[in-house]
This record gives structure tokens, sequence and C-alpha cells, in this order.
């Protein structure tokens, strides 16, 4: 049984800062949940009824409802503050990376259909690269990804590089990230999108920067011959 | 109105044999009312619960025929050999929500507890508006057999999700139900006046008809959260109702409100569906969250600590719970300026709950505490509200639910809210009032074991949940098996099913101590549990009509354990002996001064 | 005042009504009324036609000008496929033989006053199979509530989306090896199916209300037989290279020859399903298909 409060190994520049928030949150909710329910058993034993033991009269505490208010605010407003600087650097439109490569991700049900620049060296045209459920990035490169949807919405998820976001039929969203591993990560899908739902992966495959520059040429090469 | 009136004068004998019809099919009286909406509600609740266990079962047993041949009265379009389809899985994720959201909690909330408590505790023969409030009911079964029927027409049932999102619910093309999709807007639209009418006598009953000297702050924490909770369904189903009312016509008509080939914007959806959503889910709780206290007051002999704070805290979780719904859209393409406006909303929510739960702790601290069964339930109802709150400090974290949005790490956190929290309570609210609707008393023994597996096997089915969202299950999953990441996560998932197929079995005996303590129960009297509220000065069941007199309020509803007195409680009715007892009555013309904090 | 007004009785018959209306006029046959356990008739239906006054029309379908070239279909995502080709798969939009004939061409009587009104029964169920994640066939014909089983050889998901524009169509998955039964009730050419899952597949199904129908094989050759003698309308459907049709005579006895011809430069007859949306377009699409 997997009962582990970790997050999986995280991939992309985004995980650490972002793994750090949450772990600060289990930590701060932890105590806050074992302090309150230890409290509470504590006194459902020591207050349970005894002959001869009446309950104290008291209807409240002015002092105790401004600590604890004040306190819980202060605690929640802080973790607001500390999330905006992350939530920012990942959605921000004036934090997206300058010298990206970018590359359209369309959704549909139940493919990730990506394209990327052809020789042309421009995105949208006829001869751009397609792949099926895979998709190609460098390592160590902020990547721009549009993603579209031609039906139903659906939800890119990138769970080891810590990216999420819908993909909305007649909108086009952009989102970055940054790969900081070689290999091979799970795609998923994370919106209901249809009975295919459950089977709308794919995967992330990240290359060295020399991996990506000759597959994409090779790509490029065979998209030629086709035509 | 003059002193003590008898009650007895607008329901004189001579018209009242009413006849088998007319008392118990199509009955004006509250409390048959919150009677029959409690036998449609556990109904609906018994088949929100059956859907849930065949969820689970594809979960747990990825598939495999379902158990006990259950497969060979299921059509080929659901499980063929037994075995679940997607689409089936989709309906069946769709329709779990629906009808414990729509059918089983709502109704249980406001039209059982609002239609049984509201009149009694305030002191009134009835609601404000009796034959408003029978139709109030008669909508909730007809709504429940369209929705129902749902899954007997081609295609089958809605599986767009709870949520319904566009443009997947706006067109049969991309799911393969069409009828039954119309069918559960249908079906929630027609539901939506249920709600409205009986919100509507909710409030006019508690603002017009409190009994002599029920000022608001001696009004019980139960009608309270029923009131507040009024307010929140006449303004949040309308526009449940106008946003259903869009994706029928999607559906049937050819608009495009959120279907984008014909300009239609699909967050548009999301926006409505959740601005109503969100007040939804406080609908949910806060009526529970009165129940908590009312039970937990009672059974510590003890007032609760900072009622004043306690109503605050209520009507504060009403208002901010209007500003916070595009937390459930951070990863739907919003501004991320308007994504930190929501966060900030979000944490904010969090202090009130925060307020509360340490109030009914604080209510416990040096209290006289009895262990009953309904003492059970409203302590677990704080145990796993605190976990169901903390866990939504995570997904309030914007960029932390980056990750965990539409994972297993939400279903989490909203069975912790709506299980342990909702459904907790309204186990407290059903085991507490229980003598006061039919006479007798629940079987105790039976209670516990109740409690006892209930609260162990919930807790072993849906904690684990949390973990399975941090390792990235995505939820309304047919077979998480099919990606790689996910496949060491199936021993959990099979856990976790087996634990809810307990769960649900010892609901049996809940339901077993119901139908037999209806007959064999303990009889009860008037005010088996010692306690101060208006309901239970009057006999149990009530008559037509409540009370004999109408009765007269002298202080607030928590005068437990008060020094000043010998018995531990002291009801809110009990005439004053002297001046040291409360203020001097006089005239209930003449508003009565408080002398209480 | 607890006497039953007016009000009240109309209140509780409406509510009545409804309930009454909603429970008779909601319910369907909890199988779709596409899908069919058991052949509809109860009696096996003789067929009306004259054996010894019948004919036969066959031919085959030419092709003239360069055959383009299909495109390798990419399973390497779904491997299981994959390997099921010992050569790369291709598309299957426009097949073209060795001997200059086109393949997959659904040919079949459109117009006939011989055969106007008649009842023919109806042929056992037809099989189309999802095998390497292809269908096969590509293209087939059904008579009209002639059972289909869709079989899943692959034990995969597939979903079969079939998109009809004269009737109800239906959206079926099929997570692992089953097969599930469907038919068509209203005449259509074609019917268009496709799996959302491998985008790649798709399959078209004729359906007409006669047994004349045919599909042009890996010769490009095709046969309608058994036909009372008469003039029809016969009409050969390509799925790129759209439709024609020819006036035959059939004679008592006699096989009647016929050639159609499609060639590389007629105008493509169906409308691709998805048009592409322009990535860099941040407002609203407009014309979404």
């Amino acid at each position: 049984m997997n009962l582990s409060w970790l997050m999986p190994e995280s991939v992309s520049t985004f995980g650490p800062a972002l793994d750090n928030l949450y772990y600060v949150i289990l930590w701060i909710t932890g105590i806050v949940f074992v302090v309150t329910e230890v409290v509470l058993v504590y006194f459902m034993i020591k207050y349970r009824h005894k002959e001869g033991r009446k309950a104290t009269y008291i209807e409240g505490s002015s002092k105790a409802e401004w600590i604890w208010t004040s306190a819980t605010a202060v605690i929640v407003m802080a973790l607001a503050i500390y999330s905006k600087g992350i939530w920012d650097t990942i959605r921000h439109p004036d934090m997206f990376p300058e010298n990206a490569y970018e590359l359209n991700v369309t959704a549909k049900q139940y493919e990730w259909n990506a394209a990327y620049a052809g020789s042309d060296g421009q995105l949208g045209t006829s001869d751009d690269i397609v792949s099926r459920n895979q998709v190609h990035v460098p390592v160590d490169q902020p990547v721009i990804v549009n993603l579209q949807s031609e039906d139903v919405i659906h939800s890119f998820f990138l769970p080891q590089l810590r990216v999420k976001h819908d993909a909305v039929p007649g909108r086009v969203w952009p989102i970055w990230f940054e790969a900081t591993q070689t290999g091979e990560f799970p795609l998923a899908c994370a919106e209901l999108c249809g009975l295919g739902h459950y089977r709308m992966g794919g995967t992330l495959i990240v290359h060295s920067k020399e991996d990506f520059a000759s597959w994409l040429s090779e790509m490029q090469i065979e998209a030629e011959d086709d035509e | 109105m003059s002193s003590a009136i008898s009650m007895g004068d607008s329901h004189s004998d001579d018209h009242h044999h009413l006849g088998f019809i007319r008392t118990y099919i199509f009955s004006t009286d509250h409390k048959m009312i919150a009677k029959q909406f409690l036998v449609t509600s556990l109904l609906f609740l018994a088949i929100g619960g059956i859907l849930a266990a065949m969820i689970r079962w594809q979960l747990g047993f990825p598939g495999q025929p379902l158990p006990f041949n259950l497969g060979a009265i299921l059509p080929n379009t659901m499980a063929p050999g037994g075995i679940i389809l997607p689409e089936f899985y989709n309906s069946l994720v769709t329709m779990h929500a629906t009808f414990m959201v729509f059918f089983a909690l709502m109704p249980l909330m406001a039209g059982v507890f609002g239609n049984l408590l509201i009149p009694l505790q305030i002191g009134a023969d009835d609601m404000a508006f009796p034959r408003l409030n029978m139709l109030s009911f008669w909508i909730t079964p007809v709504a429940g057999a369209v929705m129902l029927a749902s899954f007997f027409v081609e295609g089958g049932a809605a599986g767009a999700g709870w949520t319904s999102y566009a443009p997947l619910s706006a067109s049969g093309e991309w799911t393969g139900v069409y009828m039954g999709q119309i069918l559960w807007l249908v079906s929630l639209i027609i539901l939506g006046f249920s709600s409205i009418t009986g919100a509507l006598n909710y409030v006019t009953t508690v603002i017009a008809m409190r009994a002599p000297g029920m000022t608001w702050f001696r009004i019980p924490l139960a009608t309270w959260s029923l009131f507040i909770t009024a307010w929140l369904l006449l303004l949040a189903i309308p526009i449940l109702t106008g946003g259903l009312i869009l994706l029928l016509f999607d559906q049937t008509i050819g608009t495009a409100f959120f279907r984008p080939e014909g300009s239609g914007e699909p967050l548009m959806w999301q926006h409505i569906f959740w601005f109503f959503g969100h007040p939804e889910v406080y609908i949910l709780i806060l009526p529970a969250m009165g129940f908590v206290s009312e039970v937990i007051a009672n059974r510590s002999r003890k007032p609760v600590f900072g009622y004043h704070s306690m109503v605050v805290a209520l009507v504060s979780i009403a208002f901010l719970g209007w500003i916070v719904w595009g937390h459930h859209m951070f990863q739907s393409g919003m501004n991320p300026f308007l994504g930190m406006s929501f966060m900030a909303t979000t944490v904010v929510i969090a202090v009130p709950s925060a307020i509360k739960t340490f109030n009914w702790i604080g209510t416990l601290w040096k209290g006289d505490i009895h262990f009953d069964t309904p003492l059970l339930h409203a302590v677990s109802f704080v145990a796993l509200f605190v976990v169901g709150g903390l866990s939504g400090i995570f997904l309030a974290s914007a960029p932390v639910d980056i990750y965990l949005h539409d994972t297993y790490f939400i279903v989490a956190h909203l069975h912790y809210v709506l299980v342990g929290g909702s459904l907790f309570g309204i186990f407290a609210g059903i085991t507490f009032w229980y003598p006061k609707i039919f006479g007798r008393m629940m079987n105790e023994t039976l209670g516990k074991i109740h409690w006892t597996v209930s609260f162990i096997t919930y807790n072993l089915a849906f904690f684990p949940m949390h973990n399975l969202g941090v390792q990235g299950m995505m939820r309304r999953i047919y077979d998480p098996n099919q990606y790689e990441f996910l496949q060491s996560l199936q021993s959990t998932n099979t856990f976790i099913s087996k634990s809810v197929f307990v769960f649900a079995g010892i609901q049996i005996i809940f339901a077993i101590n119901f139908l037999w303590s209806m007959k064999k129960g303990k009889k009860s009297g008037d005010n088996p549990w010692d306690s101060n509220g208006l309901e239970w000065a009057c006999p149990s069941p009530p008559p037509h009509g409540n009370f004999a007199e109408v009765p007269i309020v002298y202080r607030g509803p928590y005068e437990y354990s008060h020094p000043d007195r010998e018995q531990d409680f002291w009801p809110q009715d009990e005439a004053p002996v002297d001046d040291l007892d409360g203020p001097e009555y006089t005239d209930p013309n003449e508003s009565t001064e408080s002398n209480d904090e | 005042m607890f006497v039953l007004g007016k009000n009240e009785k109309l209140i509780s018959v409406t509510l009545l009504a409804t309930l009454v209306v909603v429970g008779c006029g909601g319910g369907d046959s909890s199988d779709s009324a596409g899908s069919s356990s058991a052949a509809s008739e109860a009696t096996v239906m003789e067929n009306p036609v004259d054996p010894s006054t019948a004919g036969n029309i066959s031919g085959s379908v030419a092709f003239e000008g360069s055959a383009p070239a299909m495109d390798a279909i990419d399973m390497s995502g779904e491997q299981v496929c994959a390997d099921k080709h010992s050569t790369a798969p291709m598309l299957q939009t426009v097949v073209v033989n060795d001997n200059g004939t086109l393949s997959n061409v659904f040919v079949y009587v459109k117009e006939g006053s011989a055969i106007e009104g008649m009842q023919f029964p109806t042929p056992s169920a037809a099989l189309l199979d999802q095998d390497g994640c292809v269908y096969t066939p590509h293209v087939m014909g059904v008579m009209v509530d002639q059972e289909i089983t869709i079989r899943n050889s692959d034990g995969l998901l597939h979903n079969i989306n079939a998109s009809p524009t004269e009737q109800r169509g239906f959206n079926t998955s099929q997570p692992f090896n089953m097969e599930t039964s469907q038919d068509f009730g209203t005449p259509e050419v074609m019917v268009p199916l496709r799996c959302d899952v491998h985008g790649w597949m798709t399959a078209f199904v004729g359906v007409v209300n006669h047994p004349y129908h045919s599909v042009s094989d890996g010769s490009g050759g095709f046969s309608l037989s058994t036909l009372p003698e008469g003039d029809y309308v016969v009409e050969a459907w390509h799925e790129q290279y759209g439709t024609q049709a020819q006036t035959v005579t059939v004679t008592a006895g006699g096989t009647t020859d016929i050639t159609f011809t499609f060639s590389a430069d007629m105008a493509n007859a169906v409308v691709p399903m998805r048009t592409p949306i322009d990535p860099h377009d941040h407002s609203l699409v407009t014309d979404h298909q």
C-alpha cells in the first residue's frame, strides 16, 4: 500500500519551489491536525461524565477567540503570500521565458497531438512535424506549449514536472516549463473528457539538447520526403 | 396577541379528521413533511451508496465482473458479462454525486431538519406557508423519478460528471449520452423549485413567527444555521437553474452558450456552475454545524462556547462563500491576478471555520460529557471536518493546486467534509431528534456499533485517498492501471474498496435501528435529553399545532449547568421564579431586554 | 381550511400526472435501439425474388492517373497493435491495386422499379473487426436492421463512434476483447465510423434496404446477384473521390458487366472531419468545425 505523503521526484524548475510550499503546508496542517485531535480526544476522556462532577458554566472567552482567530488568519494569509511568488513564476505572462522553444499540443478525444515547427522554422504551417501522444522537448531549455482542444475540455498533466493546465476548445492557452532531466515522463489527461479519459496517456520525452536537434532534423527530413 | 394564547383556536376539532391521504400523502404539517423528506432522502442515500459501491468495485477489482452475478441485471450497454464499461463508469461517478448532493444531503439538511426544527425551536405552530411547504416536498420525488428514469433511456444516464462541464455535457456527440443528459438537466431544474420554495418558507418563518421572547440571539444554533442556509439556497439555486436552462437549450435547440463551434464559451458554464457551486457546499454543511453545536452543548451539559461568535462565523462563512468560486477553476486559464484574488478569499474563509472548530472543542472543555450515540457522531463531525478543512488549505494554495487539482486529493477533501462532516452531522441530528419525531429512542447498542464501525471504516477508506492524490492519481479514471506511474497504487485502491464495502454494509445496522425503534424503541417522553430548546417543551411526537399554548422565551438556549441552579439544564420557556433568573416577563409586545452577554 | 380546496386538487392532480408522464414517457428499452440480441423477425422471411427470372450485375472499378501515396500510420504509442503488423500499416483512404483498380468502393443499387416495395429477409450478422488497431473491413455494406458484430481483437480500448446523419448514432466502448452488436434502422450511404482512441482508425458502413450491395475487393471487382430483370441505377461511392452512377439493365439469366472509373483528379467528396486551429490566434475560434 502506498501511503506516502512524499511528492514523487520532480524533474522541472518548478519542482523545488512548489514541493517546498507543499511540505510547508503539510507541516503546518500536520501539527494543527495532531494538536487539535489530541486535545479533542483528551477532553473527551478527561471530561467524561463522572457521578458527582458538574460541568463548569463557561459561556466563552473573548480573549481566546481573538487569539485563535488572529493566529489562524495570520498563518493562512502568510501561506497565501508565500504562494503568490510561485504562482506568478508559473503563470504570470510577464514571467514567461524569452528564449523558449515553442510547440503546440492539441488535445482531442482521446489523444494528444503535438506539432513542432518544420524546416521553415514557423509553427502553424503545413510543414509542421506532428507526433501522436509523444511530446518531445529539450532538457534545460524553457519550453512554451500552446494548449488547444478540438472537442471538449481536457487537462494537460505532467505530474513529475508539476505542470497542469486545461485545454479548452475555442481557446489557446500558452503554458511554460523547463525540464531538468532527460528521460521519459508520464503525460496524463486530468479532466473528464468522455469514455476514453482513463486512457488518454502520453509520454513527455526529454532529450539532451543535441539529441533534440538531431531528432528534429530527422523528422523534418521525413516530413519533406512525404511531401 | 395577549398572553397565553391557546393554539387550539386555529385547529378546532371539527375538520380534523383528515383521512389517510391528507395525513400521510398530501400533508401540510411540517413534521409530516419532514418525515416524508426523511424517507425519500434515505432512499436516495442508499441509491447513491450502491452507485458508490459499483465505482469502488471497478477501482478495486478492475475489469472483474460484478460479484453475486449482479451483472446479469445490467444490460450490455452498461456492463456486458458483468464488467463495467468506461462510459457506464462515467455515469456512475456522475450519478453517485448527483444523487448524494441533490437528493440525499440537501433534502436531509434543509428538507428534514429545516422542516422539523424551525417551527419547533422558535415556538411556532407550523411554517409560514404550509401548502407551499407541501409543494416543496412533492417536487422532490418527481425530480427524483426523472433522474432515476435517465438510467433507462437509450444512451444511459448522464456521464459528464456532477459538474457537467461543457462542451462535454452540451452535446451527446462527445459522450454518447443524449436523453440521459437532458433528463439530468430537467430533473435538477425541477428540483431547484423545491429548494427555493422551501427556503422561502424557512426565511419567512424564522423572521415572522418566533414566539414572544425569542430574540435573535436566543435562537438555537440549529435554527440559525438553517436560516442562513435558506438564504444561501434562495440566492444560489436560481443561478444554477439559469445555467441548467442555458445548457438545456444548447443540448436541444441548437443555441451555443457554451459550445465553441457556435462562438460559445465553455468557461462560462464553469463560472455559472461554481458561482452556485461554492455556496452550495456551504448549504451542505452549515446545518450539520448547527446540529453538532446543539448536540455537543447538550451532551456536555455546557453552553456552546462563544455562541455569539458562532453566529458571526456562520454569517461570515455564508458571505465569504460567494467570493471564492474561482478556486475550482485555478487551472482553467484564468488571469493569474484573478487566481491570486481567489486564493486570498479562499484562505480567509478558513478562519470562521477554524473559529467554529475551536469553539466546539471549547464546549467540551470542562464539560460533563455523556457518550451517547448523538455525541459520538457530533464529535466525529468535528474530528473529520478538521481533516477536510486542513486538506482544503493545500487546495487553496493555487500553485499546490496545480499538482493536486483533479486528483484523488480532491476526492479525499470533498468526502471528508461531505461524509465525515455532513453525513456524520446528519447521523448526530437523526439520533438526537429521532425521539422528537417518533416518540421513541433509538437503540443505543446498535447506535454505538454503527458509529464505531462507520467511523473506523470511513477513515480506512478515505484517508489513503490523500496519498493517492499526492502520488498523482487523477479522478474519474476507470482504470488507473492504464498509466504505468499509477500501477503501484492498485493495492491501495483495493484496500479502499474493501473498506468502502464494509462502511456501506454497516449502514444496514442504522437502517434496522431506525425501523425497529419506530415501534419497539424505549418511549422517550417529551425531553429525553434534558435539553433547553423549545422543541423539547412539547410532546414527542408533537401534536398538530405543536404547542398547547404559545411558549414564552425567557433565556438563551444553552443555559446548561448554570451555577445558580440545582438542575443542569434550564429550558428556554421555563418561567422565572424571581428577578435573579432572568427578565421579568410582562408583555410580549414590549421588547424584552436581554441580560445575558 | 384543511378541506381539499380547488387549488390543492389541481396541484395534486398535476403532480400525479407529471409522475405518470415521466414514468411512462421516459422509459426506453435498456438496450440501445440499435443493438439487438436476436433476429428481429420471428420467422425467416422468404426471398421475394424468383431466381428463374433473375440476373446479375458484376464489374470492376478502374483507377486512372497516378495513385496518391498513403501515409504510414505511426503506431509506436500502441505497441500491442504495432507488433501485429509485419510491414508498416498504411492509411486505407485510397487503395489502388497493382492492376490499376480501386478497392473499397461501395457499389449498390440506388434505384430500381423492379425491387421497389419488396421486403427482403434480413441476413445474418456481418463482422467488423478491430485487429491491429485497424478496422477490417474498411468499407462494408449491410441491410437495414442487419446485425453488425463489432469485435475487439486487440484487447485494448477501442471505441466505435458512429456519426450518421439520417439517424441516431452510437458511441460505445470496448475496453478489452469482446463483441458488441449494433444495427442501423434507416438506409444511409455512408455512415462514418471512427475510433477516438486511435485517430487513424476510420471505417464506413453503407446501409441499404435490400441485399444488392458490394464492396470492390483487392482486384477492384464487385458483384450484385439475383436481381429481378429490369432497369436499375447503380451508384459507386468512394470516400475520397465521391460518387458516380450508371443506369444498368438486368436480363433474366444474364450477367451485365459494368465499369466505374475514378481518377486522381476528382474532387474530394468528403469534407475532413476537423479543421486545424491557428495556434497563434488567442481569440475565440469561431469557425471551429
